[in-house]
This record gives C-alpha cells, sequence and structure tokens, in this order.
C-alpha cells in the first residue's frame, strides 16, 4: 500500500471536481472515490490499486431507495447491498435483485457494500490480484497468463486475447435482467446509460472495464417500473454454499401468456468477461411453451457462441443447467 | 454397546467433576483476555516484514535495500550476509530437536521455492516495515522449477511394510481393484496467524511464539541461534490452533529473533496469510496405487499400497500414507511403500492426521470399490476382514472396537434402508447418497512431566511445559487433578505453555492428554506423600506422629485410613498450621514410541458414514449428514471431545470437495494463497454431526483409559464422502476434492 490523501467529499460538484483531476477513471486511476470500501481497499493492500487521493463519497447524499412518480425504482449509489436486498419495494417488484445481491459475498460485506460499489466490482482472476504477476488488466502489455494458467472461475463469453476476466458481481446479472439504467454525474452534466452499455468488453484494453472518464460519479442506478405478473428468480451455481464467486449463474425476468412466454429477459453471471445478457435465449424463448424441450433449446442457443479456456470447459455445460434450472423455477412459481 | 455416561466411569476414585465441564478457558476466550503470542507487545518493540522470493528457483544475483533503508521508521534490512550466526541443527533426539525446513533463512543465496524469505525489513511500525519490504528490489537468475502435481519417481521406494507374498496373491486374487488415488496439496489454515514476538536481554531469548512444542521450539532455537537452552524462554499461553502447522519452528522465528539479537530490541514478526500458503508447511500431495485381491466371498488375500508425496528441494519429508495400512484389515499378504519426490515448494509438515489420512482416503476408497465389484455391502467387507490381532505387528490390540463403531454408527444412521443402487435414493427432490468408512489413528504416550503444588490457600497448581492448541487441555488437566483429588475444578489452576515448567509434551499426534495423565497421577501421590510428611510431623494433631503409608486424602481432606473422611482436616489447614506455603510433587512419565517390548498394538478406531445430496440438474452436490462412532478410549470430557470431532468432520468435508492449494505451473506460486480462493468449509457447507464415543477405557496406555481424539474425526471422512457421492450419482472421484465439473458426466433428465 502507498501513502495517499484521503479527503470526505462535501457535495456532489466538488466530489466530481477531485476526481476529474484524475488522468483515468479506470485501472490504475490516480484518484478514486471511496464509499463501502469492499473492493478498493482489498486491491490497495495487494498493490493492485495505487490511489494517490481517495474521495470519501459515504456523506453525499445518495442513499436512498425510491419510487419515481412514473413507477421506476431509483437507487441511490451509496445504498448498502443488504439495505437493497432487504428493502421492501425491491422484495416485492424486483425479487431476482434481492436474490442477487443475497447470494453474494457475506453479511458483513453486504454491509458495507454500495450499489455503486457493486456496479464496479473488480475480477477475482488471482493474476490480476497478484502484482508480482504480469497482467493486462492491471499492467497493460505485460500479458495474460490466465490464458494458459488457472483459468477454471474465468469468462467464456466476451474475452480476447488480451483478457478472460470474469465480472464477479451477482447483482449487476440482475440488473441486466431488469434493464436497468445508470445515473452518472461527470464534470459535463449528468447522463444516463443503460446497464448493457455500461461495462466493456476488454478487447485490447482490458485495463478499461465501464464508460466512466474522470471525474465521473455514479448517483444512482434506476429500474424500469415493475412488470406485473413478471416472474423473476436468479439462480447461482458455485462451488461451496456461501462466501463464493458464481461458476455459472441466472437471472431471469419472464412473463408467460396463454402457456406462451411473451417476455423474457436472461442474463447469465460468472460466464462473462461483462454481465452477460443472453440475446440468443430471450430470441429462442419468445412465443414459446414454457417447458423443458424449449428450455434446453435456449440454453443451447445461448452457449452456442461461449469460448471456453483450458480449465472451464464444463462451465458450458453448467451455465446451460444454470438456464435450464433457473427458468423451470422461474416458471413454475405461482 | 457402552455409551458414554458420566455416572459409569472405569476409575477407583469416584469422578467429581468428570464429565461435561466446559472449558475453563472459556471465558478468558470469549471476553479476549486471552493473549496470543501476536497480542504481546514490548516496551520499545519493533515490527518485522520479510521479503519473500518471487520466483520459485534461482539465485539472488542483486538484493538493493537502498531505499527502503532510507524509508521512514526502518531500522535494519537483513539478508544473505548480514543476519548473523545462525547455525542448523543436528539429528532430533525423541520429540526435541525437530524442525522440518532444516536451511537456516537467509543462509544462502539460492531461492529453492517461490516465497522463500531473501530478507527482513525491521522498522518502528508495521506499516513502516511493510512499506520499505516493497521497496527492496531483488534480482535473480531464474533456474528451472517444477512444481508439478503430476508425480512419480525413478527411486526405488521404500518398503515401509511386508509380509506374505502380495504380488502372487494379487495375481492370482478372484476379485481385483487396482486403482491410484491422489490428494492434493493442503494448507493448514488456523485463524490465528502464525507469530513470533522475540525479545534478547543480553544473553538470552524470551519468545512469544505460535507453536504447539514450546520445549522443541526452545532446543531448536538454542541449537539454531547458539544460545545455551536456559537462556531462552519460550511461551505459548494460548494458540488460535495449529493442525499440526505449528508443531516445528519455522523461519520466521529465527529471523524475528536475530533481528532482535543485533538490534537489542523485541520484535514482532506476524506471517501474513498469504505466506503462511508458503513457508510455514502443508500436507504435500499424495498419490497412492493401492491394489486389493480378494477371494470370490470377499476375504482379503493381498493388498498393495505404493504411495508417493511430494517434499522441497531441501528436505526429505514423508508423509506417511501407509500408516494405518498393517493393521486395519485381515490379510496373510501385504507390501506398503512410499517415496518423495521433490518439488519446488516449501517443506511440508504434519497437517492433522498425517500419513493415515491421505492413506485411508485410498484405502477406504478401495474397500468401497472392493465391496461394489463383489455386490457386497461396504459395512460386511470390513466385517468380514476384521483382524484378531495387528497383523503387522503380530501383537493383540490393547482395545479394538471397530466392529463395534461400524454396527452402532450404522444403527444411528439408518445404514438398513440403504439400496445400494447408484442413484436410487430419494429425499426432498433431491438425490441421496450414503457413503461409510472405517478410520484409525496411532494411540501412543510421549514423554511427560508435570508438577502439582497443594496450596496453603487451599487451591492446586498443575503446570507442565505443554500448550493448549485450542483443543482443551487446560481443561482436561484440570479434570485429571479435580477427580484424582476430589477437589472442584475452581480451586485448580492449570499453568502451561511455558519453557520454564516441567517439560511436557508437543500438542500433536492426540497424545498430549494421554502423555500427561500418568505424569500428572505421579505428580499428584507424591504431592500427597509430601502433604502426608507435613501432617505426621505435626505436633499435637490427630495426625502427629502418623507415617505417610497410616494417611489417607479423600476430597480435599487428609485423615487417618482407618477413620472416615469426615474426620479428617483440610489440606490447606495442615499447611497454614506448618507455616509451609505449598506441598508439590513432580511426575514424570515415559513415552511409548519406540519401545521394543511393547505387549499390545494401541490405536484409536472409529467408523463414518455420511450422506450426500446430489441435484443432478445443477450438479449441485453438498454433504447433508454425518455420523460418527469413536472408540477413543476413555473420554475424560465428552464437551470438547465431541467438539474436536464435530471440527474435523468440518474439515474433512473441505478436504472431499473444497481444499487444494494450486500451484500455478509457469510461475510456481501457490496462486489460491487467501480465504477465499483457498475453499475451506463454511457454516453453510457444514453437515448435521452426530458424534458417539464407545468409551472403552484403553488402560494398557494409562490409569485413565484415556487417548486423544484431535486427530481422528478427519482420518475416513473424505472416504466416506466420495463414496457417499458414488452411490449417489456413479461418478468414482479418486482425486480429491470433489468438483463440480466430476459431476457433470450424469446425463440431465430432460423429460
Amino acid at each position: 500500500m502507498e501513502l495517499f490523501k484521503f479527503t470526505k467529499a462535501t457535495g456532489i460538484p466538488q466530489a466530481v471536481q477531485m476526481a476529474a483531476m484524475s488522468k483515468t477513471a479506470q485501472q490504475g486511476a490516480d484518484v478514486r472515490f471511496i464509499a463501502g470500501g469492499t473492493t478498493l481497499l482489498d486491491l490497495m493492500k495487494l498493490n493492485v490499486e495505487v490511489p494517490t487521493q481517495l474521495v470519501d463519497i459515504n456523506g453525499l447524499a445518495l442513499d436512498k431507495v425510491e419510487r419515481l412518480p412514473d413507477g421506476r425504482l431509483r437507487i441511490g449509489a451509496l445504498v448498502r447491498n443488504s439495505d437493497l436486498a432487504h428493502s421492501a419495494e425491491v422484495q416485492k417488484d424486483y425479487a431476482v435483485l434481492s436474490q442477487a445481491l443475497l447470494s453474494g459475498a457475506s453479511a458483513q460485506l453486504r454491509n458495507m457494500a454500495t450499489t455503486g460499489g457493486n456496479l464496479l466490482q473488480r475480477t477475482r482472476c488471482m493474476y490480476f490480484r497478484n502484482d508480482a504477476l504480469p497482467c493486462n488488466k492491471r499492467e497493460p502489455g505485460t500479458g495474460c497468463p490466465a490464458i494458459e494458467g488457472d483459468n477454471r472461475t474465468l469468462a467464456i463469453f466476451g474475452t480476447s486475447s488480451d483478457c478472460i476476466a470474469t465480472n464477479p458481481s451477482d447483482m449487476n446479472i440482475a440488473l441486466v435482467a431488469l434493464e436497468a439504467t445508470v445515473q452518472v454525474q461527470g464534470p459535463k452534466g449528468e447522463r444516463e446509460v443503460p446497464i448493457g452499455e455500461f461495462h466493456l468488453l476488454p478487447g485490447k484494453t482490458p485495463h478499461r472495464e465501464n464508460v466512466l472518464e474522470p471525474g465521473d460519479l455514479v448517483t444512482s442506478v434506476t429500474l424500469p417500473a415493475a412488470k406485473a405478473g413478471a416472474k423473476q428468480t436468479y439462480l447461482k451455481l458455485r462451488d461451496r454454499a456461501s462466501y463464493e464467486f458464481a461458476l455459472a449463474s441466472t437471472a431471469i425476468v419472464v412473463e408467460l401468456h396463454g402457456g406462451k412466454i411473451s417476455y423474457v429477459r436472461v442474463a447469465l453471471g460468472g460466464v462473462g468477461t461483462k454481465p452477460w445478457r443472453s440475446h440468443e435465449a430471450e430470441h429462442a424463448l419468445m412465443g414459446k411453451a414454457a417447458d423443458a424441450k424449449n428450455f434446453r433449446a435456449a440454453a443451447e442457443a445461448a452457449l452456442h457462441g461461449a469460448k471456453p479456456q483450458s480449465e472451464n470447459g464444463f462451465k458450458v455445460e453448467l451455465a446451460k443447467r444454470c438456464i435450464v434450472h433457473a427458468l423451470t423455477v422461474a416458471t413454475q412459481q405461482a | 454397546m457402552s455409551t458414554f455416561s458420566t455416572t459409569a466411569l472405569p476409575l477407583n476414585t469416584p469422578p467429581k467433576t468428570m464429565g461435561k465441564l466446559p472449558r475453563v478457558d472459556g471465558p478468558l476466550k470469549v471476553t479476549g483476555a486471552a493473549m496470543y503470542s501476536s497480542d504481546y507487545n514490548l516496551p520499545g518493540m519493533l515490527y518485522a516484514v520479510p521479503v519473500c522470493a518471487t520466483v520459485p528457483s534461482g539465485k539472488i544475483t542483486a538484493l538493493d535495500a537502498s531505499v527502503a533503508e532510507k524509508m521512514p521508521g526502518v531500522k535494519a534490512v537483513y539478508s544473505h550476509g548480514n543476519i548473523g550466526n545462525l547455525y542448523r541443527a543436528a539429528p532430533p533426539s525423541g520429540f526435541i530437536g525437530i524442525l522440518d525446513e532444516q536451511r537456516p533463512p537467509l543462509e544462502d543465496e539460492v531461492v529453492r521455492y517461490y516465497g522463500q524469505y531473501v530478507a527482513v525489513v525491521v522498522a518502528q511500525t508495521f506499516e513502516q516495515a511493510t512499506a520499505a519490504a516493497d521497496k527492496v528490489k531483488v534480482t535473480y537468475s531464474k533456474t528451472d522449477h517444477n512444481v508439478s502435481d503430476k508425480l512419480k519417481t525413478d527411486e526405488k521406494p521404500k518398503v515401509d511394510f511386508h509380509r506374505g507374498d502380495p504380488d502372487a496373491a494379487f495375481a492370482s486374487a478372484a476379485v481385483k481393484i487396482d486403482e491410484t488415488y491422489a490428494t492434493p496439496t493442503e494448507t493448514h489454515n488456523p485463524i490465528e496467524l502464525h507469530a513470533s514476538v522475540a525479545s534478547w536481554d543480553g544473553q538470552g531469548f524470551t519468545v512469544y511464539e505460535t507453536t504447539q512444542a514450546v520445549m522443541n521450539h526452545r532446543n531448536v532455537m538454542s541449537q539454531m541461534l547458539g544460545v545455551p537452552e536456559e537462556n531462552i524462554r519460550v511461551i505459548s499461553r494460548f494458540l488460535g490452533s495449529g493442525f499440526g502447522g505449528k508443531l516445528w519452528p519455522w523461519p520466521h522465528t529465527f529471523l524475528a529473533a536475530s533481528a532482535s539479537r543485533n538490534l537489542g530490541r523485541p520484535v514482532k514478526l506476524v506471517v501474513a496469510r498469504s505466506t503462511m500458503f508458503e513457508s510455514v508447511g502443508h500436507r504435500p500431495r499424495t498419490q497412492q496405487r493401492f491394489r486389493l485381491g480378494a477371494n470370490a466371498d470377499g476375504k482379503l488375500v493381498a493388498l498393495i499400497h505404493d504411495s508417493l508425496n511430494h517434499t522441497s528441494i531441501l528436505d526429505d519429508y514423508s508423509e506417511g500414507c501407509s500408516e494405518a495400512t498393517p493393521y486395519s484389515y485381515s490379510t496373510p499378504n501385504l507390501r506398503a511403500t512410499s517415496a518423495i519426490v521433490r518439488r519446488n515448494v516449501g517443506t511440508p509438515t504434519s497437517m492433522r492426521g498425517p500419513g493415515a489420512v491421505p492413506g485411508l482416503f485410498a484405502m477406504e476408497s478401495a474397500m468401497d470399490e472392493l465391496a461394489i465389484r463383489l455386490k457386497m455391502d461396504p459395512i460386511k467387507l470390513r466385517l468380514m476382514n476384521e483382524p484378531e490381532k495387528d497383523e503387522g505387528l503380530n501383537l493383540p490390540f490393547s482395545s479394538r472396537h471397530f466392529v463395534e463403531c461400524l454396527n452402532t454408527g450404522a444403527e444411528k444412521f439408518g445404514w438398513a434402508k440403504r439400496t445400494p443402487g447408484v442413484g436410487s435414493m430419494k429425499k426432498d427432490g433431491l438425490t441421496i447418497g450414503w457413503g461409510v468408512a472405517g478410520c484409525s489413528w496411532i494411540a501412543e504416550r510421549t514423554e511427560a512431566q508435570a508438577a502439582v503444588d497443594l496450596m496453603q490457600t487451599g487451591m492446586v497448581r498443575v503446570s507442565t511445559a505443554t500448550q493448549d492448541i485450542g483443543t482443551g487441555t487446560y481443561t482436561a488437566l484440570s479434570q485429571m487433578a479435580s477427580t484424582k483429588l476430589g477437589i472442584p475444578h475452581d480451586r485448580i489452576e492449570v499453568v502451561l505453555g511455558d519453557t520454564r515448567l516441567p517439560a511436557g509434551p508437543i500438542s500433536g499426534g492426540s497424545w498430549a492428554t494421554a502423555s500427561l495423565v500418568p505424569a500428572v497421577m505421579e505428580a499428584i501421590e507424591k504431592a500427597k506423600g509430601t502433604l502426608f510428611a507435613v501432617a505426621g510431623s505435626a505436633k499435637g494433631t490427630q495426625f502427629d506422629g502418623a507415617k505417610p503409608d497410616a494417611l489417607a486424602f479423600t476430597d480435599g481432606r487428609v485423615h487417618l485410613k482407618d477413620k472416615s473422611p469426615d474426620t479428617g482436616v483440610p489440606f490447606e489447614e495442615i499447611l497454614n498450621k506448618a507455616n509451609i506455603r505449598v506441598a508439590s510433587g513432580q511426575g514424570s512419565s515415559k513415552g511409548t514410541f519406540g519401545d521394543p517390548n511393547k505387549k499390545f498394538s494401541t490405536h484409536s478406531f472409529g467408523a463414518q458414514f455420511a450422506e450426500v445430496t446430489w441435484q443432478p440438474e445443477t450438479a449441485r452436490l453438498r454433504v447433508s449428514r454425518v455420523v460418527t462412532v469413536i472408540d477413543g478410549g476413555h473420554i475424560i470430557n465428552p464437551k470438547p471431545a465431541q467438539n474436536q470431532i464435530e471440527g474435523a468432520v468440518v474439515m474433512g468435508v473441505g478436504m472431499a470437495i473444497f481444499e487444494e492449494t494450486h500451484y500455478d505451473p509457469k510461475f510456481g506460486l501457490p496462486l489460491n494463497n487467501n480465504l477465499a480462493d483457498y475453499m475451506v468449509t463454511t457454516n453453510a457447507d457444514s453437515p448435521a454431526i452426530d458424534v458417539t464415543f464407545l468409551d472403552y477405557p484403553d488402560k494398557v496406555l494409562n490409569e485413565l483409559g484415556a487417548r486423544g481424539v484431535g486427530e481422528i474425526g478427519l482420518a475416513g471422512i473424505a472416504a466416506a464422502i466420495t463414496n457417499a457421492v458414488y452411490h449417489a450419482t456413479g461418478v468414482r472421484v479418486r482425486e480429491l476434492p470433489v468438483r463440480i465439473e466430476d459431476l457433470l458426466g450424469p446425463k440431465m433428465d430432460v423429460a
């Protein structure tokens, strides 16, 4: 860990102004916002992140879950994961999000971790987290040893020859299935980014993980108005029953009319370099009966483009089963 | 069957506080008052942080500490050449003088494993030392390394056991099993990190150390630092467990001590969790070819067990996988061999149930495979091959109730309802699998000394230089004294973990309790003798002139043997009247190891029953239920004993389905060097556990018939689980841990 300055933000404009001094908002940023700290402090202790300035945003009034007049739900960036998971609004209308949050980390971590922080959660790739080893995400141009190394938990979607690191968040997968939007306050004003466009594929620039630029502060995440009658579920498959990242997970939002699927969103976790929406699975399901044959066909379609690595070929079959089982559970709900 | 009962203890002395006494050190621990080694902060203390090699094999070509040395608070940077003299220890004698990594730290500039200490920074604060350690620039010329988990050797293996003609018998056996089983590198992960707080006083050291053996630690420090033993005091009051990882000294202790001597100030060195995956030992990877030959009705005719384990470049660590092989089952023809294979890894060490635990995974898996081949119930196969004596030593067992363990366990588990077909049992929409395995562990005593003081205050002090690894040694000694003297435990003070006390045993091998029984009993008798001498010389009392053998001690009172205890006098009164502060007795007992005149084979036994649940649609496997029946001699206190077995079962779940230290082949480091990536069992993964003790005292071992139960609970559990996994899924996993990808083979049931 290196020496750094620590400043408490007094307001959003001041926080944005301080962060705008940073050369980047991506890996290696010299100015970092700190909220729950559950990712950032870890990475600072490991010398993976070495900011010279921390801006503590915990005092900003971004900790409310609010129903907007048009029925949307706005979640402040500082709402803690545990508060969000147990919010009555979320449990009633966005069960998939509550389930996803509660399947992640531990109770202690969820009490600290925030919505904005979880959105920006960094990969658990062991090469990224060890500063004695090469890693293109941490130090561009040094190579990706995971490709020929320990990649059992890494991605099979969205990989490049430079990076195969998985986005580890459970929350993000639910947000993708719910088609959330992210509100960002930057030096040039406020803007909205659909969740599907928020995270970037690694390509040649794996150190760039999202669309944020220096000074950009995530202020909230907004969920569309609840769909009456939509069934939702989050299924997470992992090595152990608790305190473990997904090997494969699936978030489902589905509506049935007359026994046929009239609306469906399928998002996959644990398998993508970014939270992975499967348009292929959705396409395969639309208008079809909710039965095992169609679910399996959707799973086959979803995994068609998967590119397994040397040790994670099992994720292809596991993700298929995860999709089928999640669809089964979701559609059998009363 | 003899289930545990506190009212039917097989003792000559009526029990007083035997039974379910809560831990006497419990309040200290839950209030945070218990002082663990790294809790000690001494005046003027400095902090040491090591610099660890970032190559697995090579030579240091340059070490530049110039930046680090100028950083705030830095007092010194030591590397090869300026740490001061460190000697090697001579070969051990008994349980004294042992260490697994023989090379003193910084002895040369050769790196033989990733994480090897190459320097140590000492600074005013931990943060300053950490920051400066990051700035020590080390350049290496790398040499080829090998951390491969595929083990093979061209060397002739050592024959551990041999009887009959196993090759011929196997060749002609009607039914054969010939499979290879592997267990991965496992890292001890006690919650308490290893730590040394060393203080040099100009002539010697006081060291607060996380050690399971203060006496050995003192001896090795004496040898390696070149300081007489009497000038070294090693203290280990409480341990946040060790699992064998803290049995013998590791290099950090010599760095801390050397730095303290060089700087003339106390030095604290706490080993980081990531470093605990490198330089404080691990259970080595094992690969075991196991052959069983049987006749058509299941009688074993041949058993051949060939095991390999990895070790470090410099040290010959043998896991000893064949520990339980020669005596577990009856067979006229048997051979067990072992060999080591060198890798660029830190030196392995004992981990809970060394040898037997990986060995029994292989043997009890092979027995299950044989039962399936024979279409025979796996319990019946074991019962059929129950030996009448230890066929390895050709001696009778002192006390073996393995058959009762199996039968009792079967009854408790509900084994009779088991249907043998793969995937044939369902519960709550899940497939369930049931597996069984036998287990055993060495029951021995090591040399031990103890002192008992009857105090003028009415208190009794029991002291010995052993230590409580967390298993309840304080409590067990309190109970021994309480029972023998008839004095409630709140008047008994137990003092442990200090080399100034009478030399006590290591906290290892599950032997501490058994070893201490005779020593404490003798010390009590001698203390009573001292007291009787005092009483007999007390003028004008009822005891005046009484010969010691005319006196008796009952429930804390001295009385004439021919009179009732009610007529007696409390011992503290006798001491008070005589103005004698303390009546002391010293006791000692010999070890049983290597005794050429052994008349019995002494072991603990047990049976493990495991239930797994299996959801084929998602390949989700969980261990749901474990029944374990332990024949571990007389159980002094069933509370901590049950706790030991439950903890071992939880660890066994980890061994079966989670734990594995993964060395990166290219970079040579243990990659998953933290508690997120190295998976241990969480509460959510822990099964319902039902523990039964048979409680047959083993009087061959000591007067109370107590053995020790620290390790046996882990033996056999991994095989019971993989046997259950086979029963549920049809997948035989011979290489631990069982992983989700092993279980994706069975096709999902899509209607």
